[in-house]
This record gives C-alpha cells, sequence and structure tokens, in this order.
C-alpha cells in the first residue's frame, strides 16, 4: 500500500491527491506572503524617501536605462506566459511539452539576468554606485534612490537567480517522467514562485523606471 | 472516500495567450503614458497600469480565481498586511511637523529644521549645492 501511494506522488498524510495539492498551494501562499512583506517594506522605503526627496528622485530616476528595463519587462512578462503553458502541460500529465515550456521559460530568465548585467554595467561606468564615486552633477539624495535601486533591483535579480535554479531541477524531473496529470504539484508551486517574481518586477518598473519619465 | 477539495480545473492556453497580450499592451501603454505630460495624472497610470497587471496575473496565472476559500484568505492576508504597514508608516510620516488643528507645516519636506537655541547641534538644510 505504501509503496503504491508512494509511485503516484501522495505524500503519506494526505487522503487524496486535491487535498495534497491544497495544502501545498497554501504554504507556497503563506511563503509568498512573507515575500510580499519583505518587498512591502523597501517599496514603504521607496515611498518614503520619494515624497520627502521629490525633485532628487525625478532627476535620479532619469538615468535609469528605460531600454533594459522596457525589454527586461517583456522577456519576464513573456517568460510567465511561457510558464503558465509549462503548467498546462504538466495538468494533463505531459512530460515532453512541460520539459520544453521549462526550459523555454529558463532561457528567458537568463536573458533577462544576462540584459540586468550589462544595464549593471553601464550604471557603474556611469558612476550610480551611492558612495564617494557618485557622480556629482545630481544632488546628494540622489544617492538614496541609487542606493534604493541597487538592494532592490539586486534582490529581485537574487530572486530570479532562485527561480531558474528551482525550474532546472523541476524540468530535470519531468525530463524523467516524474509527472502525471494527477500529481504535479511542484510545478505549480514553482510557477507560483516564478509569477510571483515577475509581479514584483511589474511593480519596479513602474516605480523605477517610468515614474517622472516625462 | 468523500471528496472534500477539488482539483483546480485546466485553464485553457487560449486564456494564457490572451492575459499575455493583455500584459504586453498594458506595458506599451505604461511606457506610452510615462512620456506624455499628464501632470499629476502620471503618478496614477503608473500605479494603476502594474496594479491591472498584477492582478491579471494573480487571478489567471497564479489561478487564484480558481482556489479554495481558504488559501484565497492567506493571499488576502499577505496583502492586507502590506495595507496595514504602509497605511500607519505614511500616517506617521506624512504628518510630521503638522501644526495641530491646521494644514499648515512648521518645516517643508527635503529640509529639516532650522537649528534652534534648543537644538545647537540640529543639521541644517540637507540640500546642499554640489561641486
Amino acid at each position: 500500500m505504501a509503496d503504491a501511494r508512494t509511485s503516484t506522488g501522495l505524500a503519506e498524510q494526505f487522503d487524496e491527491m486535491p487535498q495534497q495539492t491544497e495544502a501545498s498551494t497554501l504554504g507556497m501562499w503563506t511563503f509568498l506572503a512573507t515575500e510580499i512583506l519583505f518587498f512591502g517594506a523597501l517599496f514603504l522605503s521607496y515611498i518614503i524617501y520619494r515624497h520627502t526627496y521629490h525633485d532628487a528622485f525625478a532627476e535620479a530616476s532619469r538615468h535609469t536605462k528605460l531600454l533594459h528595463g522596457s525589454i527586461n519587462t517583456f522577456l519576464l512578462l513573456t517568460s510567465s506566459f511561457t510558464m503558465s503553458l509549462a503548467i498546462h502541460s504538466a495538468q494533463q500529465g505531459r512530460n515532453r511539452p512541460l520539459f520544453r515550456f521549462l526550459l523555454l521559460t529558463m532561457f528567458l530568465g537568463c536573458c533577462f539576468l544576462a540584459v540586468k548585467g550589462l544595464e549593471y554595467k553601464s550604471d557603474i561606468d556611469e558612476h550610480l554606485v551611492p558612495g564617494q564615486h557618485f557622480r556629482h552633477d545630481l544632488p546628494v539624495q540622489a544617492q538614496i534612490f541609487w542606493f534604493l535601486y541597487w538592494i532592490m533591483t539586486g534582490v529581485h535579480t537574487l530572486h530570479l537567480v532562485v527561480g531558474v535554479g528551482l525550474l532546472a531541477v523541476i524540468a530535470w524531473m519531468a525530463r524523467q517522467n516524474k509527472f502525471t496529470a494527477d500529481y504535479h504539484n511542484p510545478v505549480m508551486v514553482s510557477g507560483l514562485y516564478w509569477h510571483f517574481v515577475d509581479v514584483i518586477w511589474v511593480w519596479l518598473y513602474s516605480l523605477i523606471y517610468l515614474i517622472n519619465r516625462h | 472516500m468523500p471528496k472534500t477539495v477539488l482539483n483546480p480545473p485546466i485553464v485553457p492556453p487560449k486564456t494564457y495567450l490572451w492575459i499575455w497580450i493583455v500584459l504586453l499592451l498594458l506595458l506599451l501603454l505604461n511606457v506610452g503614458l510615462a512620456h506624455l505630460n499628464l501632470g499629476p495624472f502620471n503618478v496614477v497610470a503608473t500605479l494603476i497600469i502594474p496594479f491591472a497587471q498584477m492582478l491579471l496575473m494573480l487571478l489567471y496565472l497564479m489561478h487564484v480565481r480558481y482556489n479554495t476559500p481558504l488559501t484565497k484568505i492567506f493571499v488576502a492576508a499577505g496583502f492586507i498586511w502590506l495595507v496595514i504597514m504602509v497605511d500607519l508608516t505614511l500616517s506617521d510620516y506624512l504628518t510630521r511637523g503638522v501644526v495641530p488643528g491646521t494644514m499648515r507645516k512648521t518645516w517643508e519636506h527635503g529640509t529639516w529644521p532650522a537649528p534652534t537655541k534648543e537644538l545647537p547641534n540640529a543639521p541644517g538644510k540637507l540640500d546642499s549645492s554640489n561641486p
């Protein structure tokens, strides 16, 4: 009996698969709620300083690289689409398309990281790192904006790196035909994480790159 | 054994395709509006558009729409705590220096109160000109 359960992917504490699915989804959302508060605190600092030093922030944000940011938004929104298609394949127990869509999602994630790297490079070249060598033609408080820029996009990038690693594990499992139409919890839960990282980016893009652009 | 919970429904790929198209259109709209001078509406647009994108992603891509009520409560809890945090913090920051009973402020944002005799070491105006 125990062996039969293990082969279906149903853990012993659950009666049936939908119960296990709900428990994993609930667990993931509990984790994501802590992530909402984690990023929320950073966004809150951003709101307070933007309000306090409005003009300095407006001037500082015009030095962000809009093209890089827009390409990255496109890449992440598209990766969310391919992730959804991966989930759709998983729900039907089709491991082959699942594997391909996961690879495509990871590829788009890596493209995001590459563009972000190029962007960071030009930010550094333009002396936009707070500290002694920060450019002198910007107000002092612009350093607060750039400090928040580095920490917020940096932590987000870190989340994306974790996401790519997570999908690599799921893709490896799909390659071994581990998932069925009944058992595909890991795919669903990883998908939640991936989409969440995308949601954070959409806010970062709007607040860091677009506000006060005109 | 009675079925206590239901499996999430399979969302057709066509729905995902539409969501993707709408998300990209909202991105274009966001970039476009950011380049126009709409006065105070610029900030409103840059807040409403990501909010709409977030809702689409939460409800359809992250399947919150199809979740059980318990999971929906957990999703809502994360955002409710965020609203409490932002609300209480801003109600402090945005009212600092307000003279009670008036709309007047004792000092403007971007500057610290001018040094007084009671505070000999209080910092002066922060917005010093750069070399």
